[in-house]
Formats: structure tokens, sequence, C-alpha cells
């Protein structure tokens, strides 16, 4: 088990494009990290670069404390699962778990009591004998996974592992992942643009926007604290709601726009003119304008099934935020700012 | 929950009415007529260029034709064997052998590495690249007689190039000599094919997805490893069938061996398609040509479905 650490890393692609723009990054031991962003934000790219698939513009990468950047991957004692899985495909299951440690020069006997091993803790010990192409894609993931395994790496690298299955078998496969990280409790980075994969696997999460890191941290700060309003608006589903005022934004998560009937305490109210609504799992989304003095601007509130307030189309309707919930933001940089007194 | 019911109806009874066009059927949509019309000239061609000639070689082959007198007359067997009797037509049969074997080996190993240097990404590279397919573009009885001044028994540069750092006293008479002659005509077979091969392995290495390559690389295999165990697998439909090809092509060619060599000296680089061209059209015993040719169809036939069925059995997905 270690750490894996990045220093002021830059990487461009013909001296123009800047596909990672001066990342700073450590992980914890054994830690499960998870790199967010959306696509061609160069999640892909740093972990790439991780991995030695990638050689960095400038910067260094420590694997364990120890500078690796210039080292070919596979001096760097690392797993890689690809978002294709990139299995061996004129080899059997077995040749495509034993191949890492064959390449080590593992004797037969031992590679073959380690595959197994693997196999079976994956679930995948009866398909030891078929090809690639007769396998689904669930199977494919564990001989991947397998195989990444094998070689008891110091730090497991996943590439959108999941985004090949289909969206029941991710939910269990995410369950399974997070199971199979705990059980080896190796270093892992997972790169994915699913932020409820992100949510649920991570320990901790950096999301990442053009080239930089815009915030890391674990995913209740990420939700409740964004550092700014991309993170605010990439996190959430529906996003942060932004409303101008002033010399700020200010922000609130949509579930905690509510009648203002069911919000006690110190709040902020504001008129919501009911423009469209959805039925949800369970939840109403209401749609609407609010005007905080600066003009009407759209938000969106959800409204869990316990509030049975009547809300009709067409409406104005008084809502409210509670004052605790309210995150402010500078209208010129989107950086968090602090707090300022609304009137009303 | 309140609702409102959409109102979708307002912009349906806007937009006009226009009736379906039952015209607009062209030759283009009625794939039965089309597939026809596009095959016809293929199979005219081949019926007319291939079929007939093939037919005509099979009568030849049972008649006693010659350049002087083309009256038909059924011999059956008498000319396989003539041939068969003939001492010439065995060295043929081993030269022809010979000649398709080892220019393969060395065609598939030099594509291999070409089409590597080929794909590989290095400053200059266009040049090579030019360089590699130059031979491919040079027509070949053109780039056969450069060969032939190369390899001359007085001027050859070759010679003068070995004379000038001492590796040998006298000149080396290439085309004279009949190891030295095969292994010249091979080695100009190769120069000739490979160009070709790299290119269809160039394609076939591009096909490999990244993530395997990329893949074998993490889990920690170096590159000769990459190379036996990923690349060539991965590649070795493309490399049998372009092998396949190659053989069959270097099989019934007889272009280097006409131009270097005219299968000397003593019929020691003769080969089966020089040898049905000597006998059959210079020697004007067209009959005899004919069956010498016909002798190389059921083996090129066994050869491309042993081929075929190969590749058909590595699957690769």
């Amino acid at each position: 088990m270690s750490t894996v650490e990045v220093r002021d890393l830059r990487k461009s692609f013909d001296g123009r494009v800047h596909a990672i723009d001066g990342v700073d990054l450590l992980t914890g031991e054994g830690e499960y990290l998870v790199l967010l962003g959306p696509s061609g934000c160069g999640k892909t790219t740093l972990l790439r670069t991780i991995a030695g698939l990638e050689q960095p513009t400038s910067g260094d990468v420590l694997i364990g404390g120890q500078i690796v950047t210039g080292l070919p991957p596979r001096a760097r004692r690392i797993a890689m699962v690809f978002q294709s899985y990139a299995l061996y495909p004129h080899k059997t299951v077995q040749a495509n778990i034993v191949f890492p440690l064959r390449a080590e020069g593992v004797p037969p006997g031992e590679r073959e009591e380690k595959a197994r091993t693997a196999a079976e803790m994956l679930g995948i010990g009866h398909l030891l004998g078929r090809k690639p192409r007769q396998l689904s894609g669930g199977e494919r993931q564990r001989v991947a996974l397998a195989r990444a395994l094998v070689r008891d790496p110091t730090v497991f690298l996943l590439d959108e592992p999941l985004s090949n299955l289909d969206a029941k078998l991710r939910t269990s496969a995410r369950d399974e992942l997070k199971r199979f990280q705990q059980d080896i409790a190796a270093t892992t980075i997972y790169v994915t643009h699913d932020q409820s994969e992100a949510m649920g696997l991570g320990d901790r999460i950096a999301v990442m926007s053009a080239g930089r890191v815009r915030q890391i941290g674990a995913p209740v700060e990420i939700y409740d604290d964004p550092a700014d309003t991309f993170v605010a608006t990439f996190i959430g589903s529906p996003p942060m709601n932004l409303v101008p005022h002033g010399e700020v934004l200010v922000g609130f998560r949509p579930e905690h726009l509510l009648p203002v009937e069911n919000v006690s305490g110190e709040r902020v109210t504001a008129t919501l003119e009911v423009q469209r609504m959805e039925y949800l799992s369970g939840d109403r989304h209401v749609y609407g304008t609010v005007d905080l003095g600066d003009g009407p601007c759209r938000v969106i509130a959800r409204l869990p099934a316990t509030v049975e307030t009547p809300i009709a189309v067409g409406e104005r309707h008084d809502f409210a935020v509670p004052g605790a919930r309210l995150r402010f933001f500078d209208a010129a940089s989107g950086l968090r700012t602090e707090p300022v007194r609304l009137g009303a | 929950m309140a609702r409102s019911a959409p109102p979708a109806e307002a912009a349906a009874t806007t937009r006009e009415q226009r009736p379906v066009d039952l015209r607009r059927r062209g030759i283009a949509d009625r794939d039965g007529v089309l597939s026809w019309l596009l095959l016809t000239p293929a199979v005219v061609y081949i019926l007319a260029l291939v079929g007939v000639p093939f037919v005509l070689a099979v009568a030849f082959s049972f008649s006693d034709v010659t350049g002087g007198d083309p009256s038909f007359d059924w011999v059956g067997l008498r000319n396989f064997e003539r041939v068969f009797a003939d001492p010439i037509f065995w060295r043929s049969l081993r030269n022809t052998f010979l000649f398709t074997a080892v220019s393969m080996l060395f065609i598939v190993i030099f594509g291999k590495v070409l089409a590597n240097i080929l794909i590989a990404d290095f400053r200059g590279r266009w040049i090579v690249r030019f360089c590699v397919l130059l031979p491919w573009t040079t027509p070949v009885a053109l780039s056969t007689i450069t060969w032939l001044w190369l390899l001359d028994s007085v001027f050859s540069p070759i010679d003068w190039v070995l004379r000038q750092v001492g590796l040998i006293q006298s000149n080396m008479f290439w085309l004279g000599q009949p190891n030295l002659a095969m292994i010249s005509v091979i080695a100009v077979h190769v120069w000739r094919l490979v160009p070709l091969a790299a290119v269809i392995m160039m394609a076939g290495l591009l096909s490999i997805p990244k993530d395997v390559q990329e893949q074998a690389a993490v889990d920690g295999a170096g590159y000769w490893r990459r190379m036996f165990e990923v690349t060539i697998p991965l590649t070795a439909p493309v490399i049998a069938i372009s092998a396949l090809f190659g053989a069959i092509f270097t099989f019934t060619d007889m272009t280097v061996v006409y131009v270097l060599t005219r299968g000397g000296p003593t019929n020691e680089t003769q080969v089966l398609a020089s040898w049905a061209f000597f006998k059959g059209i210079e020697g004007s015993d067209v009959a005899q040509g004919a069956a010498i040719a016909l002798f190389l169809f059921p083996l090129l036939l066994a050869a491309a479905i042993a081929i075929l069925r190969a590749v058909r059995r590595m699957e690769v997905s």
C-alpha cells in the first residue's frame, strides 16, 4: 500500500491544448479518491499520467514517496482497469489473469494459484476457460478487476469502469467495487463523470474542470460547501440555484427551497412564480423564477413527498431557505465569499 | 398533483398537409435491380479474362495444339505424361516451392518490421515512409532492369563496393552461378513485395485497440512480450491473408525470373510459370505449356482453402 502524489503537474498537447494545467494532489494510504469532472476536463489524462502512459510536460508524479515521472508503466507497480476493460481477446480468462504474473516471472504453480484465488474472490472461477467475447459486460469487468488484483499492486487506477454496464448492473457493480476496494485496502484512484458514482464510492472527491482541480474534499463537503460556482452547479441534480444579488451570487440547493410554512427559524423568503412542475421518484421538482432585487432568476425547488403544500403552475407562492443553507459566491470570479445580509 | 394538459393541437393544424409522392422511387432505391446492375461488369470481366482462358487452358492441355498447327486433336493425358517425364519440370517445381517459401518468409518478416517503422512516430518519418513505398510504385520491369544492372557480371556496383571494402577479390557473377542466381531472384522479389506487405500489416497493426496495447504495458509486459503475445496474435489473421495473397502471387509470378535470368543458368532458377511460358509461348508447344500451367491450379486451390480455414479458426473478436 502506498500513496500517490502529483506535484504541479502540467500536460499540454502540441504546446497549445492544456489538458492538465497545474494539478497538485496527495492521496492518503488506502484512500479511495475519485476524479470527477465533465468530458474533456483532463481527468483521464491525469490518470494516464499517473499510470505512466503519458509523460507530463512538467511536474512530478510520486508513488509511495518516490518520484516515478520518467519510469515506464511496468516499473510503477500499479494496476489499471480501462473503460473498455481491454481484455486480451485471443486469450482465455485464465490466460488474461495470469498475463501480468508471467510478465513478472512468477513460477507457473504460484501464478495458477493466485489466478484461482482472484477469480474466486470475484465469482468468476467457473469462467476461466472462456474467451472474453463469450462473457457479458459484468463478467468482463470482473475479469479486468481480477487481472488487476493478482499483481498485489500498490495503487489501483480505474478509468470509468462502470460506464459500459447497463443502469441496473451499474448499481450492483458499484456496490461490489466499493467492498472490493475495502477488502484489498489499496490506494485507489477512480475516474468518472458520473456524480452519483463519485458520491457513492469516494472517500474524497477531486472535482476537475479545464485541467485544474476546483475542489478536493469528502462528498458531503463538496456537496454542502462547494468552493466555486462550477462545483456548485456540477454537483447535485438538479444543480444548486444561483441567484444574483448585487456583487454576489446567492446559492442554495433545490431541496432547501421549500414553501414558507415548512421552514422554521432564521430564514430568507422569496416569492416563487411557478412555471412548470415535474414529478420524479416521489419528489416534486418545481421550476419557476424568484427576484432578490436584481430581476427575475430561474430556480428549481425540490419538494420531498413529505411536503404536501398544494402548488399549481401559474401561481405565485411564498418560498423560504434556512439562513444556514445559503452559500455566497463572488459574481465576478465565481469563488466562495463572505456571507452578505439579505434584506427581507 | 396539479398538472395542466399540454396544448399541442394548435401547432399540428398550422402545418401544411403534403401528400406522399409515389413517383419518387428511382433505380437507386430498387436493391434487386441495382445489385445486378453493379455486379454485371465484374462478372463479365471475370468470365472473359479468367473463365474463358481457364477453360481454354484445360482444353489445350488434352490436345496437340502448337503454334504451327492450331487444329484441335484430342490426345488424352499424353501432354501430362511428357511433362512428368521431363527433369526440367521437376526442377521448376522444386524451384517454385523454394522461391515461394523463402520469399514469403522474408517478406513477412521484413513487412512486419517495416510496418512497425511505418506506424512509429518520429521526426522525419515521412521520408522513411516515402522510401519504403518507393519499390512498390516503380514499374516492375523498370526496377528489375535496374537490378539487372546492379547484379551485372562486370559492372555490378554491389561487387564494386564489396571489392573496395575488401570482402571479395573478384566479381561474384550474381546471375551466372546457380545458388547466387536463386538468391538474387529471391532478393529482388522480396524487395519488390515487402512494401505492399508492410502497408497491409500496418493496417492490421492500426486496427489493434490502443487500450489493449496500453493494458499490456501497465501489466508489466516489455516490448518483446507485447510483440509476441499481443501484437502478433491480434494481427495473425491479417498476416495470414496477406501471406496467402503473397504466396499465390509469388507462385504464379515469372516477371523477376524472366527479366533477370530467363530461368538460367541452365534452368537453375526456372519456376513453373516461366517454364510454362518458355514451353508454350516461346517454344510454341501450347498444349504442353497449358499442361504445365494447369499443374499450379490444384496446388494453389488447396493452399487457398487451407489458409482461409485456418484464418476462420483463429477466432479473434
